[in-house]
């Protein structure tokens, strides 16, 4: 198809045309390696946007959140992105993508980019392909990238590893207190937002995950908690300087520096992983003697080495 | 797991206008997500600038409209135009609702692919699009 190699993308891009961008980001998810020129062609006025992730369970008002966070953004004329994932249906693979909805009042500033991404539908998985948007969305000149992601499976590890201050929303409501939240959701949490404030029942929300956090080994940055009622955007400024401070944390504590050295460890270990499996799928398929010894035999690990170690 | 070479279709659905019957977008939303098509909803109450700016950030293929109140003879067309203005006439605009034959004949003329009616059976819909996308039936 043309627009695989669209030659004018990046001068679309460049141009500041969103349906560049749009169809950019489109490549990345399919993992369609054209991209990669462009990518490389931005590199140069590439900027590093500011990225924060929210995670929790589904209905806890992220979308909701998020909404506000950005119009206290676009208040202070910072631009804004948003990467917001869903799950993918395990059995069609389709999706019904909308944290949108609550979003739409920004629908129609130039300044607000909101793309909507099946979790699931990534080769090589969400952190993958949100580093690779992060960079294009830097590159089209966003200041700030917010990440939702609904805490299901592995999504919020993976939105964590890429954003550099992890936002974790609970609610008062009975079906995520303190008790349900799961295990290594302490590790990646900078700051708790305890939303829906204006329920019964923060304040005991609060009061457990203060004792909760009391326990956790001593740390250079300890998480806040914090409460909002995003629907009526209250709290919204509080956790935005909250996100701020720990921005401020990671560059005084020389973590952001390891941070995005870790970062292109991992993501070079991901696109490795990537281009093996690409390989080993295509050596199978081009060569059947191998692919007749490999089901004789059934040694995965000796097939694996033997592709990896031909020459190209 | 989604192929790589094909473009996997992306819907933007919404209501446009002052019209809150919204059961049946949700259950072609559904109906569509279960097809295996990625279908971003922007909710109700949508003016067409805002469906159109959703589908472009979305890099969607497809606008499907969900009208009820009478006013489809504006909206449908105002959602084109809008997509004229913004050189994005490669989307493709369908959907449903409450609407009479005749306009359905107009409003095909004005550039709308394909509109259902009431009791259209889910699969009707399903089949259209995959016929319509034939490279990419789903993800
Ligand atoms: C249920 C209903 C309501 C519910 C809505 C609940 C909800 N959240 O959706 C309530 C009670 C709130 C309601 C209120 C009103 N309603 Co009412 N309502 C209906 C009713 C009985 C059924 C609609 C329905 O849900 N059908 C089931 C779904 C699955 O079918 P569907 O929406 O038609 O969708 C199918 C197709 O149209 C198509 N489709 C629809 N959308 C899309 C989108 C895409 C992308 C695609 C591909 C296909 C597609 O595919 C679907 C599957 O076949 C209809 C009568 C009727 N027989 O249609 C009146 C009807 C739509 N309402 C009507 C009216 C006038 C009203 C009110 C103004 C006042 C009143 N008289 O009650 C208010 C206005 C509310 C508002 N804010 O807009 C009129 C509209 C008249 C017109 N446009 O000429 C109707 C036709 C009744 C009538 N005969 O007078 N209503
Ligand atoms: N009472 C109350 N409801 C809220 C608040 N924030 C969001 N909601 C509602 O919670 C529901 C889910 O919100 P949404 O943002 O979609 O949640 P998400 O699934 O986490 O993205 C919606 O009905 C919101 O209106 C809040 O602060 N208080
Ligand atoms: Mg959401």
């Amino acid at each position: 198809m043309g627009e695989n190699t669209d030659p004018v993308l990046l001068k679309r891009f460049r141009s500041g045309d969103v349906r560049a961008l749009a169809r950019a980001i489109s490549l990345i998810e399919r993992r369609d390696e054209s991209v990669r020129e462009l990518e490389q062609a931005l590199r140069p006025d590439a900027k590093t946007p500011g990225v924060a992730g929210f995670t929790g369970a589904p209905g806890t008002g992220k979308s909701t959140l998020v909404d506000a966070v950005v119009s206290l953004l676009r208040k202070k004329q910072s631009s804004v992105a948003v990467l917001a994932t869903d799950p993918n249906s395990p059995f069609s693979g389709g999706a019904i993508l909308g944290d949108r909805i609550r979003m739409q009042r920004h629908a129609l500033d130039p300044k607000v980019f909101i793309r909507s991404m099946g979790a699931r539908g990534h080769l090589g998985g969400l952190s993958l392909a949100s580093r690779e948007a992060i960079r294009l969305l830097g590159a089209f000149g966003f200041d700030e990238v917010i990440l939702e992601t609904v805490g299901v499976g592995q999504s919020e590890l993976e939105v964590a590893a890429v954003a550099d201050t992890t936002v974790v929303v609970l609610t008062p409501n009975l079906g995520d207190s303190v008790q349900m939240i799961k295990a290594g959701i302490l590790e990646i949490a900078d700051i708790f937002v305890v939303n829906k404030a204006d329920l019964d029942g923060y304040t005991r929300v609060m009061a457990e995950l203060r004792a909760m956090l009391s326990l956790a080994p001593k740390a250079e940055w300890k998480p806040p908690i914090l409460a909002t009622v995003a629907s009526r955007q209250e709290g919204v400024e509080q956790l935005w300087e909250a996100v701020l401070a720990h921005r401020r944390h990671l560059e005084k504590s020389g973590q952001a520096q390891a941070l995005s050295e870790q970062r292109l460890r991992d993501e070079t270990g991901e696109v490795a992983a990537e281009l093996a499996r690409r390989r080993a799928r295509q050596a199978l398929e081009d060569d059947p003697e191998l692919a007749r010894r490999l089901l004789a035999d059934r040694t995965p690990y000796r097939t694996a080495e033997e592709i990896l170690d031909r020459k190209r | 797991m989604p192929s790589t070479a094909v473009r996997p279709v992306r819907i933007v659905v919404a209501k446009v206008g002052l019209d809150g019957h919204d059961r049946g977008v949700k259950v072609v939303a559904r109906a569509l997500r279960d097809a295996g098509y990625e279908v971003i909803y922007t909710g109700l109450r949508q003016t067409p600038e805002m469906v159109v700016d959703a589908a472009l950030q979305e890099d969607a293929q497809v606008i499907g409209l969900s009208i009820h109140s009478g006013a489809h003879m504006t909206l449908f067309p105002a959602v084109v135009e809008e997509l004229k203005r913004r050189k994005a006439t490669d989307i493709i605009v369908f959907g449903g609702g409450i609407i009479p034959d005749d306009d359905i004949t107009a409003l095909k003329k004005r550039g709308v692919e394909k509109i259902f009616t009431p009791g259209t059976p889910l699969q009707d819909i399903v089949d259209w699009l995959r016929k319509r996308f034939p490279d990419s039936p789903a993800k």
